[in-house]
């Protein structure tokens, strides 16, 4: 009985006394931190992306914390809101941006850009780099072993299994640039996001001469310049045999878009622009099979009706063949309709 | 029989044309020649489009010190400087030469008449080098003058001679050691003379007695020259292997180099170029390439010049077969699969390999068991499934810890893996980023001084 009476009281003592030793050790190496940091911590989005530079949003609230200035330092992920609302609470002048998002610039699908050899390695995009061109004769374009999708850390990205390319969720990116930097033939640009998801971009980045890009694929920027001619903004520059659209000069006029040979240049979320010289009898055929594609696309999936009013031409019957074949893409119910539809209207009118 | 002490593997040999004389390939229509053939900086085009050269005429100057001279492989006019895809499709600056006859340019000894002696200085003999434009034509295309040229404080206490030929199929150095046995001695005895040494070994594997026999008896005539026979193991004609199984001394990790310990190695083949190079006066405009796979009609061994499209090499071994998988630049173990076989020969370029579809094909890769067959055929120590691992995450200061730098390639961890991991695709890709990084620090380092 006593034995266990002195048990008990030596560990009641020892307890005691680590708790007193505890106690003062803890006061004597307390590491001070400003509680702001916790609160900012609290209002950035808790992604840890890594798209501010730092390692995660801890890092990021510390330096928003502890840096007088803070315009250099932004949050793609909470976006202007959210560095709003921090400066505000912090009582510093917030960073503005536009928003951005991220924008494949690729237009060479299984179709378009033909398979030249097999690729038989480890299925990374890096790797493959590393190890040659890829498996199209295109020694810039997406090699399609998916890099940005793994890097993505908010599902915003996705392989589309029928064009072997990547495409971009704009409602979903946060532009962190993740797969901007995981892309090793730098296929992926941040660009300034309109309203709607709006955009128009040369959806290319080969440097080859005209003649090798269409040898390679029927989709790619050919350099011919004709674009650079007819932007009024001076948005437009050819070098190195390749367009590039500046965001930041571009109005959405879409007037290069006609004027493209390849159709390298992207429209979306717009109808293009009619054509004007080439055919007078058109502009009135045009509206109608533009209702038919709307009409009959609905039916079939949501996704087909955007495919088809992306491509959906208002004027010439050429033009309509490229819609008819686009849609098959999208759906083959679509592609129907499109195909149907889009013979009649001409002898209509004609 | 001496070998190198730690890792290596076992692939089948394969030497289908080790029996088959050095031909010569007719003349090509048009060249390709790059301007990158070399480690090092790319070489400055010394023509334009429009120009008529001569066989062996200069037509790019090395871009610096690490860069060497390449000259005209025909006759005839240029037709374009421009960017041309290479074997594995990427673009690179290449000149264009159009044939018209082969004529040579003036200097040139072309006889086969053996010079022996060699009066020139060590100054003088590594300026022809030089001027000749050689690099390591085993594959790794280090320029042969700026490996001649000892750093100042360091001393070459033996030269080496790389007749190993491990890569599984290649033949080319075999039959130069066969057939070019005395011109070859008569290069080490001038590499010799370069670098200032005494004792030079040749080192051959076991699995061509017949070159070892030859140059044992070519070699008993001259002084300080000794074959070195060598238990075949792969690895071995590796730089650092070769070292190892000759000397018994081990290369210190990067950024050491072979003459930190007193090695300068040289592939036979190089050894025969330096020996016309000096002798002759000839530049490095041709080489012996082994063309070779088992479903070809007739593997040879080539005197191809620089240039000519390895379609024509495959060509003259009776064309591609129907079940080809795979061309190979090199050999199966270190060779590079090529996707245009339009894209010239090289200085580098010791064989092509044509695979089946059967054999090219890589197997599914499972799981890794941790079974360790990876660190223990890796003959640099490295630890390859932790090496990828960490390339998978992005690990580069481990990887660099880990001394990623060291690894040299060769592919004897996959080979082995018995989970058909890919284990030298991340590792490469490792070290390419870690070498970048390196590379970036010591830029960013260099101004401040």
């Amino acid at each position: 009985m006593e034995v266990l009476l002195y048990t008990i009281l030596t560990l009641c003592v020892l307890g005691v006394l680590a708790a007193v030793i505890l106690y003062f050790v803890a006061q004597k190496f307390r590491v001070e931190e400003d509680p702001r940091i916790d609160e900012v911590e609290k209002m950035l989005p808790g992604a840890n992306c890594g798209g501010c530079g730092f390692a995660g949003c801890r890092g990021m609230a510390d330096a928003l914390v502890k840096r007088d200035d803070i315009s250099d330092l932004f949050c793609p992920v909470g976006g202007g809101d959210c560095m709003k609302a921090i400066a505000a609470y912090l009582g510093k002048a917030a960073a503005e941006k536009q928003p951005e998002v991220a924008t494949v610039r690729c237009g060479g699908t299984c179709e378009k850009r033909p398979r030249t050899n097999e690729y038989n390695g480890t299925k990374s995009c890096a790797v493959a780099a590393s190890l040659y061109v890829g498996e199209t004769g295109c020694a810039f374009g997406c090699l399609g072993f998916g890099d940005c999708v793994a890097a993505c850390a908010f599902d915003a990205i996705r392989m589309n299994p029928e064009t072997g390319l990547p495409e971009v969720d704009p409602d979903k990116c946060t532009a962190c640039g993740a797969c901007v930097k995981a892309c090793p033939k730098m296929v992926i640009e941040l660009r300034k996001k309109w309203p709607k998801n709006r955009a128009v971009y040369v959806s290319c980045v080969s440097k080859d001469k005209g003649a090798v890009v269409m040898k390679a694929c029927k989709a790619g920027c050919i350099g011919c310049g004709k674009c650079e001619k007819v932007c009024a903004f001076g948005a437009i520059t050819v070098e190195n045999n390749l367009a590039y659209i500046d965001p930041q000069k571009c109005k959405l006029c879409r007037k290069c878009v006609n004027e493209c040979p390849t159709g390298a240049i992207k429209l979306v979320g717009m109808d293009p622009l009619p054509k004007e010289p080439k055919a007078p009898a058109a502009p009135k055929a045009a509206p109608a099979a533009e209702k038919a594609v709307a009409k009959e696309a609905p039916k079939a999936a949501p996704a087909a009706e955007k495919a088809a009013a992306k491509e959906a031409p208002k004027a010439a019957p050429a033009a309509e063949k490229a819609a008819a074949k686009e849609a098959p893409k999208a759906a083959p119910a679509a592609e129907k309709a499109a195909a149907k539809e889009a013979p009649k209207e001409p002898s209509h009118e004609s | 029989m001496k070998t190198f002490p730690i890792g290596g593997v076992h692939p089948s040999a394969n030497k289908l044309s080790c029996a088959k004389p050095i031909e010569v390939l007719p003349l090509p229509e048009a060249v390709n020649i790059p301007l990158a053939q070399h480690i090092g900086a790319p070489a400055v085009a010394k023509v334009a489009k429009g120009d008529k050269v001569l066989t062996g005429q200069l037509i790019a100057e090395a871009g610096s010190f690490m860069s060497a001279n390449i000259h005209s492989p025909i006759s005839g006019t240029v037709t374009a400087v421009d960017m041309v895809p290479n074997g594995q499709g990427l673009r690179q600056m290449m000149i264009t030469i159009k044939r018209e006859g082969d004529e040579w340019a003036e200097g040139i000894d072309r006889s086969d008449k053996l010079v022996r002696e060699c009066s020139l200085s060590a100054q003088e003999i590594i300026a022809r080098i030089k001027e000749a434009g050689i690099v390591g034509m085993g594959g790794a295309t280090f320029p042969t003058h700026v490996k001649l040229s000892i750093p100042a404080g360091k001393k070459a206490e033996c030269l080496i001679i790389n007749g190993v030929e491990c890569e599984p199929y290649l033949t080319s150095d075999h039959r130069m050691m066969l057939e070019h046995g005395e011109e070859m001695v008569v290069g080490v005895t001038i590499l010799m003379k370069a670098v200032g040494v005494g004792k030079a070994y040749i080192g051959i594997e076991n699995n061509k007695p017949d070159a070892i026999a030859h140059l044992s008896k070519i070699a008993a005539q001259y002084k300080g020259i000794e074959v070195v026979p060598l238990k075949v193991r792969y690895p071995q004609g590796g730089e650092k292997q070769l070292i190892a199984a000759v000397t018994g001394r081990q290369v210190p990790p990067p950024p050491a180099l072979p003459i930190d310990i007193g090695a300068v190695v040289c592939n036979a083949s190089t050894t025969f170029a330096v020996y016309q190079a000096v002798q002759k006066r000839m530049p490095l405009i041709q080489r012996v390439v082994t063309i070779t796979g088992k479903n070809l009609r007739e593997p040879r061994n080539l005197l191809t010049r620089m240039g000519t499209p390895v379609s024509a090499l495959i060509a003259a071994a009776g064309g591609l077969p129907e079940n080809a998988g795979k061309v190979i630049n090199g050999g199966p173990m270190m060779g590079r699969a090529m996707v245009n076989l339009d894209s010239p020969v090289t200085k580098g370029c010791s064989g092509i390999t044509v695979l089946s579809e059967r054999d090219a094909r890589r197997r599914e890769a499972s799981q890794c068991i941790k079974c360790a067959k990876c660190v223990s055929a890796c003959p640099m120590g490295l630890e390859p499934y932790f090496l990828s691992k960490m390339t998978q995450k992005k690990n580069w200061d481990e990887l660099e810890a880990r001394m990623i730098t060291s690894c040299i390639e060769c592919g004897c961890c996959q080979s082995t893996c018995p989970a058909y991991l890919p284990l030298l695709d991340w590792v490469r890709l490792g070290k390419q980023t870690v070498m970048g990084r390196i590379r970036a620090r010591a830029a960013a380092a260099a101004p401040k001084k």
